[in-house]
């Protein structure tokens, strides 16, 4: 495999391991897969007009992991909620605490009066993005599932069509599009500036905000920490005769379990927001007034 | 095919493939309805549960609070009772007292005032008595002293007697005047 470019390939020799990460691997790769990406070292074959094998698009490595993230995250749901009592166990109650957090204080707070049926929207979507987040800090996978853009775009549609569904089952069509680009109190003459940008912002930047965000979050995160350990490691391993290149490369290591901790956060921090964002943009477009 | 090279204009900012975009959408659905049938079902109608239980338990504690009051109140209102009948008995037991009391005074009163009236008419009549014991004497001794002094005897009776009632009767008149 040819070494990727974005700047990986400054150290000389290193390994290009990590970054393939990113790309997406067929778990049963056809022979013409095999064929368009030859080994390192091996000449590239010109691929780019071939049809693409199903199995090599739609078994892949992260698409499998999304699946377990999926499956994990209803594993998770079903243990804690069994045969729930009155007085909770520690598992249950374990369970209880993240339901409470998204339902009170995210979904009452934050839509209000009606909020019970998005309950079980934003918990699943909360649960499928944690769980695939923390497969970045995660060993036997290591990388966040929404650093592929494909997913992170997927949710943030599912997200859109929720909120203007809810909107146009609010108001009805035309009153809701009215309701989101006319903001009251605004004198006649700035509402040539006000219904462009509402527009722009409320049907065009929300979801392509919600998708980056996630995706960029994870995808920088990710790189990072990829930079501090590969690079980390090949340093510290390194042969050459010059001592600075162990003792960077240590110190890259150490520094990538701050790294580690801090992709942590970000992994909850990413989740919350896309949550609360996505509860938000349901709040705003139920809302009465502007 | 390097994702981080990108495909097109917007570079990594396109999916690699289709399929993830699609994989994420449904296996968020999948996600959705179990969580949507099955987990939040559960944990509301625990939460159900729980309101109604911690509902009942004040329920509960308001009834028990309720009969501690009733009977409360009961005991108040027969302790109340109690003290007004011992009140009323020990009025009607002072009132029985004086009663008997007046009884007994006026008993005691009544039977002296028998007594001395019986005393006073059995003086009367010792006194009658004795008068008339004492004129009987007098007059006798009267007359036999007169006799004796006189030298007569006095047999006719008939004139004694009317000499004596004259005298008497003069006597009568002279303690009248007096």
């Amino acid at each position: 495999m040819a070494n990727p470019t974005m700047g990986l390939t400054l150290l000389e020799g290193a390994p290009s391991f990590g970054v393939e990460a990113f790309d997406s691997q067929p778990l049963f790769p056809s022979a013409q897969w095999q064929m368009c990406h030859p080994f390192e070292g091996e000449a590239p074959v010109e691929c780019a007009n071939l049809p693409a094998v199903w199995s090599d698009v739609w078994i892949t490595n992260h698409i499998l992991m999304a699946i377990i993230g999926a499956a994990l995250a209803i594993l998770f749901w079903l243990i804690v909620s069994h045969k729930p009592k009155v007085v909770p166990s520690k598992r249950q109650w374990a369970g209880e605490y993240l339901y409470n957090m998204l339902r009170n204080g995210i979904a009452r707070e934050i839509i209000g009066e009606g909020y019970q049926k998005f309950v079980p929207w934003l918990v699943a979507l909360f649960s499928f993005i944690i769980i695939n987040n923390l497969f970045g800090s995660f060993f036997l996978v290591m990388f966040p599932t929404f650093s592929v853009i494909g997913f992170a775009w997927g949710l943030a549609l599912l997200s859109w069509l929720l909120y203007n569904i809810v909107g146009i089952r609010q108001h009805g069509f035309f009153k809701y599009v009215k309701h989101m680009i006319v903001p009251g109190d605004v004198p006649g003459p700035l509402l040539i500036l006000i219904i462009p940008l509402e527009f722009l912002s409320n049907f065009i930047i929300r979801p392509i905000t919600l998708g980056l965000r996630l995706f960029a979050n994870l995808f920088a995160g990710h790189l990072l920490i990829m930079i501090f350990v590969v690079g980390g490691s090949w340093l510290l391993l390194s042969s050459e005769q010059i001592p600075i290149y162990n003792i960077a490369g240590g110190l890259s290591l150490a520094i990538s379990f701050g790294l580690f901790a801090l992709e942590l956060l970000v992994a909850y921090l990413q989740a919350y927001i896309f949550t609360v964002l996505t509860a938000q943009y349901v709040a705003s477009a139920k809302a009465e007034t502007h | 095919m390097y994702p981080l090279e990108g495909t097109g204009p917007l570079g990594p900012l396109l999916p690699e493939h289709m399929s993830e975009f699609v994989v994420g959408i449904v296996l968020f659905f999948i996600v959705f309805l179990v969580i949507w049938k099955i987990v939040v079902p559960r944990f509301e109608t625990m939460y159900a549960e729980r309101a109604d239980e911690i509902r009942g338990g004040i329920e509960r504690a308001e009834e028990a609070q309720a009969q501690a009051e009733a009977a409360l109140a009961k005991y108040n209102a027969r302790l109340a009772a109690a003290d007004d009948e011992a009140a009323e008995i020990r009025d009607a037991a002072k009132a029985t007292g004086a009663a008997i009391e007046a009884e007994a005074r006026t008993k005691a009163e009544q039977e002296a005032a028998r007594i001395v009236h019986s005393a006073r008419v059995q003086v009367d009549a010792e006194r009658a008595a004795a008068v008339d014991e004492l004129r009987k004497d007098v007059g006798l001794m009267a007359t036999t002293l007169a006799g004796r002094i006189l030298g007569e005897t006095l047999d006719d009776d008939a004139r004694v007697i009317r000499t004596v009632d004259a005298f008497i009767a003069s006597l009568d008149e002279e303690t009248a005047k007096k």
